[in-house]
């Protein structure tokens, strides 16, 4: 039974009233310089409104304009109005601007890794807001930092408070940003996708802490998110966002059981269920890849002694059948790619062996491996850095199978075939990756793996940093690759939802190993493992079925 | 830590030998005499020999070679051809000045160039950030000695603020020291003050669009807390390379600075000994500059991690 938060809040005292307010490009005038158009919205006392919206929509800007922190000479407020506490902010000096921030309104951010000062000590980077803001001799000070260190439940806060942020982890990190941001107490916290960046049993710790600070101190959360999960878990009322537009508002259950919006409607069905799918039926027994008792070991260094290695993959074994999907999900570090860059040979496997297409690939040297390169090809995560920049979309395409000794003609017109396939235009061989948006990347990335016409494809976080909308479409598209070519392909995701929609099979990693292997409907449905159930649990959102905005029935 | 600065030490050791061996060979090629020299203009033919035998230039270039390290390895330094002093002795008689007006050099540079560089990036493309942009070409693109003379005339002659040329050692008369080294501090700074401030900002800039300079905003804090407790320290890892890189043409500008204003250092000592042939002071002088520099150059590294706490070896 999903518990939204219902409890209507809005009759408590406004802390952040803005009104009708446009932000525009500096120094352009007309409708296309325009980043904002008309956003009104208000978030109470105990409140928390989320900002739900793709990529480019606007929601970043707006929490950048209410904390007056719009980028200088870039980007500037045109109209309309930003009230805190019937206070206008838009009139303020920077001064009393800069006073503001820290004080009454605070902000934590989605990357908590870049968000802290690598070279100071968390302990101090949380002071400096108290030595800002308040007179404090430095003992006390210090117990203050202590004290807030201990109310976000970080463990050893003596020890901690002198570490420096890669000495910590990433739910830690945010702890810290948290406590950086609430140590004053402020009236208004605005979280920029404070979650995205961290595993989902993180990620369920750390909502759960805002929402008892919130209890707690009554502070007004704006949250700006793109994950329907979290949006439905955390907040009072939601806007959605598009074009720099709000296209919808509404209290949270009211908007996801009765959408009103095309737009609304078009982002919650392509929100992945967690249900999985049905199983495909399983024709072909022919295995494309079988992995057995592969391990990886990466090694301790040291200059005279020999420290103990680490251990990032062990007793991994498992097979891919053609035309099947297997799945390998699991938190950051739990080894799942490590295992499929030992797949690709981009790391050598300490010991075990790896069969593509029947070719023992594990021990082969980099010469011997070259000529089965073609038959396991990869899509990575960012679509943005794994094309050349400087090169055309179709010189990327053709360079594998050139390699390979393909006629150059030859190579053009499975280009352009590919292009096809993958939806895209043909004149888009002669344009630069720059000219594409993230998904139509991710196309083209895919089909520069395809080209070579490989048996397996490991698509490594394939679609994460892509928008709920784009995601879809890309894992559509490799089910129809899938099914015109009959590729294996192996998915890495750290993603249950998107495990659940696209996989016949899934593995479950943890520390390394293997936890669950198994059928995705078994494995997801009926978890045997408590890991994977604590997976499936952390999930936002879970007994929820967006697509068709009710209670997931089988949860 | 302490395994890596040994490792670094130790690879001291190939590269002062590639120097020697370097050096020796150069200087034995190029055309010149320093027993001409030093039997002057109305030598005969047997008097250059006999002089040749003393001074050991009629071996074999690899005895002479082999002879030179021997004595290296011993701590000797060899006898000037010319005034027939132990090098050591005239080195160090000379070094002092040197150093202290490098010191000197080194801290105008950076206490004038890193709150230029701070500042050009903070004001990015405003009028500020120009003006550091063009004192950084011109320092760079005017000679040294050209430099020297146009503050002499100015701050020496026309308004007769410090002494034109000379040194005192500031153990003797601080003030004395301070009013003659400071011009030629402040020549010698240019160019590494255009350098300095030149990475600068552009370390700056890099630093400012990341993320915790946001978080620094969204805390509330001053500028001046954001830009130099904030920024700066993670923009000074380039810095101090350009520093260190920075040593050798601080080194080139010794020479001639010494010269333009008459300071009694190891800059002038080497022009004399290059202009005499005196093969012992020249290789002696290299070898201590090749070896200063890669010193500089480890204190540099060592200081990385002393900024960054990530950087560890």
């Amino acid at each position: 039974m999903m518990r939204f938060k219902n409890n209507d809040k809005s009759s408590a005292k406004a802390v952040l009233d803005v009104r009708h307010l446009s932000v525009r490009l500096s120094g352009e005038e007309g409708p296309d310089g325009l980043v904002l158009d008309d956003i009104s919205l208000q978030v109470h006392e105990g409140e928390t409104v989320s900002l739900v919206g793709e990529s480019g929509s606007g929601k970043s800007v707006t929490s950048l304009a209410v904390m007056g922190l719009l980028p200088k000479g870039a980007l500037e407020v045109s109209g309309g109005e930003i009230e805190m506490d019937g206070e206008s902010l838009l009139t303020l000096t920077p001064s009393q601007m800069r006073r503001l921030r820290g004080q009454r309104m605070a902000m934590i951010f989605q990357e908590p890794m870049t968000a802290l000062n690598p070279v100071m000590r968390v302990g101090d980077q949380i002071a400096e807001v108290l030595q800002t803001h308040r007179e404090l001799s430095r003992r006390d000070c210090r117990d203050r930092v202590l004290d807030v260190m201990q109310q976000v439940y970080l463990p050893d806060v003596a020890r901690i408070y002198g570490s420096y942020p890669h000495q910590l982890s990433g739910g830690q990190r945010q702890r810290i940003m948290i406590a950086m941001a609430l140590a004053l107490e402020p009236k208004l916290l605005i979280a920029d996708e404070p979650t995205t960046a961290l595993d989902v049993t993180t990620q369920a710790q750390i909502l759960s802490l805002i929402a008892e600070l919130q209890e707690r101190h009554g502070t007004a959360v704006l949250f700006i998110t793109h994950d329907m999960g979290v949006v439905a878990e955390v907040s009072h009322a939601v806007h959605v966002m598009k074009h720099g537009k709000i296209v919808e508002q509404a209290p949270v259950e009211t908007l996801f059981r009765h959408p009103s919006d095309e737009y609304t409607k078009r982002l919650l069905r392509s929100v992945p269920s967690l249900v999985p799918r049905d199983a495909r039926s399983q024709e072909s027994t022919e295995p494309v890849l079988e992995v057995s008792d592969m391990q990886k070991v990466y090694s301790g260094g040291g200059m005279f002694f020999r420290k103990p290695g680490t251990h990032a993959a062990r007793d991994i074994s498992f097979t891919v059948k053609r035309g099947q999907t297997l799945g390998i999900v699991g938190e950051s570090g739990s080894g799942k790619t490590t295992v499929a860059r030992s797949i690709m040979r981009l790391v050598d496997p300490t010991s075990g062996t790896i069969r593509v297409a029947g070719k023992e690939i594990a021990t082969l040297s980099r010469r011997a491996l070259r000529p089965h390169r073609k038959h396991f090809q990869v899509v990575f995560q960012d679509p943005f850095r794994s094309l050349n920049p400087r090169w055309t979309v179709g010189r990327s395409l053709i360079e594998g199978p050139v390699n390979f000794g393909t006629p150059h003609q030859e190579a053009y017109e499975r280009a352009l075939e590919m292009m096809e396939l993958v939806d895209l235009p043909l004149d888009a061989l002669k344009r630069y990756p720059h000219q594409f948006s993230g998904g139509q990347r991710q196309r083209i990335a895919i089909a520069r793996a395809v080209m070579m016409r490989p048996d397996l494809l490991v698509a490594d976080e394939a679609v994460s940093a892509l928008d709920v909308s784009v995601q879809a479409q890309v894992l559509d598209l490799l089910d129809e690759v899938q099914e015109r070519l009959g590729i294996a392909i192996l998915f890495i995701t750290h993603d249950l939802r998107v495990a659940a929609q696209i996989c016949d099979e899934v593995i479950v990693m943890q520390h390394g190993a293997i936890v669950e292997y198994g059928s995705a409907r078994e494995v997801l449905s009926r978890p045997r493992h408590d890991y994977t159930r604590l997976l499936i649990d952390a999930a936002p959102g879970r007994e929820w079925d967006f697509a068709n905005c009710c209670e997931l029935l089988t949860a | 830590m302490l395994g890596y600065i040994i490792r670094r030490l130790l690879a001291v050791i190939p590269v002062m030998v590639i120097v020697a061996l370097f050096v020796f060979l150069i200087l034995r090629l190029t055309p010149g005499d320093p027993a001409a020299i030093l039997a002057g203009d109305s030598a005969t033919p047997a008097q250059l020999e006999r002089i040749r035998d003393r001074l050991g230039l009629n071996l074999p270039i690899y005895e002479q070679f082999i002879q030179w390290v021997k004595m290296m390895l011993q701590g000797d330094l060899g006898v000037s051809l010319i005034s027939n002093t132990s090098v050591s002795t005239m080195i160090g008689q000379r070094i002092w000045p040197t150093l202290n007006i490098a010191m000197l050099t080194i801290t105008i540079s950076i206490l004038i160039a890193v709150p230029m560089g701070v500042l050009a990036a903070w004001r990015h493309r405003s009028w500020i950030d120009y003006a550091v942009m063009s004192f950084s070409v011109l320092g760079f693109s005017v000679p040294v000695f050209v430099i020297g003379y146009i503050f002499i005339q100015i701050f020496a002659i026309e308004l007769r603020w410090l002494p034109v040329q000379g040194y005192t050692a500031p153990t003797q008369d601080f003030i004395g020291f301070l009013q003659r080294a400071i011009l030629p501090s402040f020549t010698l700074a240019t160019i590494y003050v255009a350098l300095i401030a030149r990475m600068t900002r552009a370390s700056m800039l890099d630093v400012l669009g990341e993320d915790y300079v946001r978080t620094a905003r969204a805390k509330g804090l001053r500028e001046g807390t954001i830009l130099f407790r904030h920024a700066l320290r993670n923009a000074a890892v380039p810095i101090m390379t350009i520093i260190g890189t920075g040593f050798a043409l601080l080194i080139a500008g010794v020479v001639v600075t010494e010269s333009v204003f008459n300071i009694p250092g190891v800059g002038r000592l080497t022009v004399d000994a290059i202009l005499a042939r005196d093969y012992p002071v020249i290789q002696a002088m290299i070898l201590l500059t090749a070896g200063l520099y890669v010193l500089v150059n480890l204190l540099i590294d060592i200081s990385y991690t002393i900024i960054d706490p990530r950087i560890r070896y």
